[in-house]
């Protein structure tokens, strides 16, 4: 037996990490849209910051969001190894143990939130700080395993990373920032309760107090379209301010028309219905509200890019 | 059994250096790239140490400076 057979079988390390598995614990997808998002804010922002501070800034929050996801993945370990969706996560499969986990969300979220001070602003990092602790502490520790009502306040961290971007420009929170985070924060339930809609086992299993599993899928379909109600005046009011003009405003009305039709169809199917095609509406529902709001925020950009030629605002 | 050269685990342990060094190297190249743009740019490059420094007194001309 050679001395790595020999340490692997004495001390369990035959699941040594490499990088790459310290990448999927700061949850690299979830990243990607925080990345979009900040940028959004920080460009349409009225004070334009130098390309390595909006780099830095965007780099920062985006590592921040990270070191939320790997202390999300120390805390849920036994809920994501029940459920199918998570259970090849680092923590649940092996590959890192949850103490190291803890480590490095820990580690990172002090690093991210020191050097966007110093990259920007007071106001930037706080909100960051913030954004970290109500994600790990409010959203994973406390609500997701005592509320059904979970997703609607936990959805307040994903909403934050446009107005953290929007702050490390301007150096404060302004109306346009404040329905940016709305936009995401009143996103957020009908999107989940759509993927809980079929993927019904998993929360089930896990015991996640999921509005399906505690409520019933009819009051899950009656809020899915309650909120898609209230998320139409948000998309539309920030159409409305200096970040919209008229072709957010065209973008965010075909949006919300296309979302609302949507969120109807849902409410009126029951689960026979549902069963029947695969959930097909469900799924298309599901779909459809990553591209709402990756075109919302795709306007916004575009409006910003377009005012240098007298094109683009109101 | 003799010791290979390479082992899975060596391959892990090595992707994971490589990985830590190359990111620290960037991170020490971005806080160079952020302290060039902030020194040129003029800010405030000496925090307040609670000492009274003669740049921080409001503009005092003496005698000699008010031309006699």
């Amino acid at each position: 037996m050679s001395d790595i057979h020999a340490y692997q079988t004495t001390t369990g390390a035959g699941h040594e990490p490499g990088f790459g598995d310290y990448v999927q614990l700061l949850k690299p997808r979830v990243m990607s849209l925080v990345v979009f998002t900040a940028l959004v804010g920080l460009l349409v922002a009225p004070v334009a910051l130098h390309p390595v501070e909006a780099f830095a800034a965007i780099l920062f929050i985006a590592l921040g969001a990270g070191a939320s996801g790997a202390l999300n993945m120390w805390w849920d370990a036994d809920i994501d190894a029940v459920m199918r969706r998570t259970a090849r996560r680092p923590v649940p499969a092996g590959r890192v143990a949850a103490g190291e986990a803890l480590a490095v969300g820990l580690a990172l979220s002090g690093i991210s939130v020191v050097m966007l001070w110093l990259a920007t602003n007071w106001a930037a990092a706080a909100l960051l700080a913030f954004t970290i602790f109500f994600y790990a502490v409010i959203y994973s520790i406390w609500l997701k395993r005592s509320t059904p009502q979970n997703i609607v306040i936990g959805g307040a961290a994903g909403a934050f990373p446009p107005m953290i971007g929007w702050a490390a420009a301007t150096g404060s929170v302004s109306v346009e920032a404040l329905l940016m985070f709305s936009l995401i924060f009143m996103w957020t339930p009908p999107h989940f309760w759509a993927l809980a809609l079929f993927m019904k086992e998993d929360y089930h299993k896990a015991g996640v107090p999921m509005l399906t599993v505690t409520h019933g899928r009819k009051v899950t379909r009656a809020h899915i379209l309650a909120y898609t109600l209230l998320l139409v005046p948000v998309a539309v009011g920030a159409a409305l301010t200096s970040i919209g003009g008229p072709l957010t405003l065209a973008v965010a009305v075909v949006l919300n028309l296309w979302f609302v039709v949507g969120a109807l169809r849902i409410r009126r199917r029951d689960e026979a219905m549902a069963e029947a095609d695969g959930y097909a509406v469900e799924k298309a529902f599901f779909r459809f509200s990553l591209m709402y709001l990756f075109l919302h925020f795709a306007a916004f950009l575009v409006e910003a890019a377009l005012k240098p030629y007298g094109l683009g605002g109101w | 059994m003799a010791i290979r050269a390479t082992h899975e685990l060596h391959r892990r342990r090595f992707s994971r250096n490589l990985g830590l060094g190359l990111t620290l190297a960037a991170f020490v190249a971005l806080v160079f790239a952020l302290t060039v743009v902030k020194i040129r740019r003029g800010e405030p490059m000496q925090a307040f140490d609670h000492v009274v420094r003669p740049e921080m007194v409001p503009s005092q001309t003496t005698p000699r400076e008010a031309g006699q």
